[in-house]
């Protein structure tokens, strides 16, 4: 996916929206389509959003209309259920072997921090960081493998089940200016934007995304969380995003879900996923994308190599 | 000696007027690294800390400051525990048990309240405490006629956003209502669904007017479960239905009922969370623990001999300072069975607030929350 020109993340919108501000700042006065999709069944529970925004909303509906697909087309369901059982098994994998590797990056890092001057460690650490990131690629590469094979096989978006409902999205977008997309569940948000081939489909116009939203729409999904009630909190990447926007890890509910006072997660995160930065997107804060570069407003901070955290504009 | 009673000594012998401006400035007991110093004040003849850590004196004398009306002692109290306790006071040949005046916290249970030492870096998990963000779940009351128990009321937790349309997994929580009461519960499931570290459940509260003969190992309890509350609830709410979707829970008589339910209905109850149960066995001579144990010994020994694989997913724990080994002798007994055990022993007694401080890694044991892939 060729990355549009103007793309704004938020942070959670829940206690403190922002959205309203957002869409003003980019001149959007028209109607503007929503997706709630990562809701789930809550899909169309979407009145606050809709009064948030004036009444002007439209939801595209993709999580019925994933159902009504599935209803219709049970041969692609099947086919569909067998991708992500194959994604399952292959993170799954994945997971297994992260955790040795991060074990190791985690453990030379806490050296090179106890002696920063040591070079046999700082070489050492690099490789295991390495480690880390050549995992990360070839897991990126086994699920776009998968998406593409399924794509190859079923070519969803060429079935008269998905096509119909393709048809009255295009025609809803051609009427809008601006599309948001909320946050929930991002495996399944993606799943939908990718069944029904959403970006394909919109003329070009800003997106507002937010929370599971923004990390859907980026190159890579990264899930995270500093203390799980089980297992060591290793962040995954999870499969290939959207593509939308360039160079960013999206991080919602930072302050909740990392440790952002513990220098050791923070450095090894931003070593992890440079040239991209992680960004953390708490409440009230925003990243703008232009196509070619990022501006964050004030108070909106990215990790930095020394494990400290920094405004994104600083770097 | 700690710093606290060489300085309580010293102004009690130069400064006695101003002791009580001394003990005003401390939050006792004192917690200095692992010692951790209880001091009491008033006229007795003795004072004892009676505190049921198993294996260690239960009432150890604190010592009177020599010309003073003021009693100290000082324990070692491995860091991150927690014990409750009282004083015992003798006056006039008289033993009355008292909470600790100079100490604000107190752990409270059926039988009143204890107060509360807590270890070197222990504070009560956040996660425990009311959270305004966490959405709110609610209590509804039910009753049920059984036909093995009689009529008996116990409520049911919804969780926030509770919707007809979706199929939630069900857990059964034996003294539901102690639960909710002494282990903020309540609270804790809705932190918990909050923060995506368990998923939206419904939860049973029951409570039995008879716990020791229910509660042990009762096969009345067992059909009561099986044969009337689970259908009545899988008709009253949209639950799994499955044996996967079905979880039993208790502490201490309510963790012999769960366990014994789950056995003598294999496949019916995949999920089980114990603790602190009271699996008394005896591998020869008596158990010496009274009759309403004998049912309870009966069953686990038999138990013992052939546990068979009742369930899937076992979360298992238990406090150090209880009778720890019948929680840990069961846990290479029901790993064995093939069943996946997740046993956790914690640095505190059997009591509720123990309990409490283990929901978050027991229910997260079997039921993992959506953590990783939602982002609202």
């Amino acid at each position: 996916m060729a990355p549009r020109s103007k793309v704004v993340l938020l942070g959670p919108q829940r206690l403190h929206p922002t959205l309203n501000l957002a869409v003003d700042a980019l001149g959007v006065h028209g109607r503007i389509a929503a997706i709630t999709a990562g809701w789930e069944e809550r899909e169309g529970e979407d009145q606050e959003l809709s009064a948030h925004l004036g009444g002007r909303t439209i939801n595209l509906r993709l999580w019925e209309r994933a159902a009504d697909v599935s209803a219709r087309d049970p041969e692609l369901l099947r086919g569909w259920r067998a991708r992500i059982d194959a994604q399952r098994e292959i993170h799954e994998i994945y997971k297994l072997r992260l955790g040795h590797e991060m074990e190791c990056a985690r453990e030379l890092l806490r050296r090179e921090m106890q002696d920063p001057t040591r070079e046999l460690v700082l070489a050492e650490c690099e490789g295991a960081i390495e480690a880390v990131r050549q995992l990360d690629a070839f897991h990126l590469k086994r699920t776009r493998a998968v998406h593409d094979e399924f794509m190859e096989l079923w070519r969803p978006h060429e079935r008269e089940s998905v096509a119909r409902h393709r048809r009255e999205i295009a025609a809803i977008l051609r009427e809008v200016e601006c599309l948001c997309v909320a946050g929930g569940h991002v495996a399944r948000l993606v799943d939908h934007l990718r069944l029904f081939g959403i970006f394909g489909l919109m003329p070009e116009m800003p997106v507002v995304a937010w929370s599971a939203g923004s990390m859907a729409l980026a190159e890579r999904i990264v899930l995270f969380h500093d203390s799980p009630p089980q297992g060591p909190g290793n962040a995954e990447v999870f499969e290939v995003g959207i593509g939308l926007y360039h160079g960013v890890i999206p991080l919602p509910h930072a302050a909740k879900r990392l440790k952002l006072d513990d220098p050791l997660r923070v450095r090894l995160m931003a070593r992890r996923f440079r040239p991209a930065f992680c960004a953390v997107l708490d409440p009230k804060t925003r990243l703008d994308w232009n196509g070619r570069r990022w501006r964050g407003e004030t108070g909106t901070l990215r990790l930095c190599e020394d494990g400290k955290l920094a405004e994104v504009n600083a770097a | 000696m700690t710093q606290l009673l060489h300085e309580l000594e010293r102004r009690a012998r130069t400064r006695p007027w101003d002791v009580d401006a001394l003990l005003a400035q401390h939050v006792f007991p004192v917690v200095e690294g692992r010692n951790v110093t209880f001091v009491y004040r008033g006229e007795a003849e003795h004072v004892r800390l009676q505190h049921w850590i198993h294996g260690l004196q239960s009432a150890q004398p604190l010592t009177r400051i020599a010309g003073t009306n003021l009693w100290a002692l000082t324990i070692d109290l491995p860091e991150g525990s927690r014990m409750e306790y009282k004083l015992e006071v003798e006056q006039y040949g008289h033993k009355r048990l008292v909470q600790d005046p100079l100490n604000p916290h107190l752990a409270r249970d059926p039988y009143g309240a204890n107060s509360v030492a807590y270890g070197a870096g222990y504070a009560p998990p956040e996660w425990t405490l009311f959270d305004a963000e966490s959405r709110q779940g609610e209590l509804v009351d039910h009753w049920i006629q059984s036909d093995f128990l009689g009529k008996r009321p116990f409520q049911v937790y919804l969780p926030a956003r509770f919707r007809r349309t979706r199929r939630y997994p069900l857990l059964i929580a034996h003294d539901g209502a102690d639960y909710v009461r002494f282990a903020g519960l309540k609270t804790v499931l809705d932190n918990l669904i909050h923060r995506l570290e368990i998923p939206p459940l419904v939860v049973a509260l029951i409570q039995s007017p008879d716990r020791l003969r229910e509660y042990a190992a009762d096969d009345r309890h067992a059909r009561f479960l099986v044969h009337e509350l689970v259908p009545l609830l899988e008709n009253e709410y949209p639950l799994v239905g499955k044996p996967s979707g079905r979880a039993l829970m208790g502490a201490s008589f309510g963790a012999v009922a769960s366990l014994h339910a789950a056995w003598k209905h294999p496949h019916f109850f995949d999920l089980l969370a114990l603790q602190s149960g009271s699996f008394v066995f005896t591998d020869i001579g008596d158990h010496q623990r009274g009759p309403l144990f004998d049912p309870v010994v009966k069953w686990v020994n038999e138990f013992r001999k052939a546990p068979g694989r009742p369930s899937e997913r076992l979360y298992v724990s238990c406090g150090k300072y209880e009778s720890l080994i019948y929680n840990r002798s069961l846990v290479p007994l029901l790993q064995g069975t093939g069943m996946q055990v997740h046993f956790s022993e914690a640095p505190d007694g059997h009591n509720w607030e123990n309990w409490r401080d283990r929901l978050r890694e027991g229910l997260s044991t079997l039921f993992p929350g959506p953590l990783w892939l939602v982002y609202e």
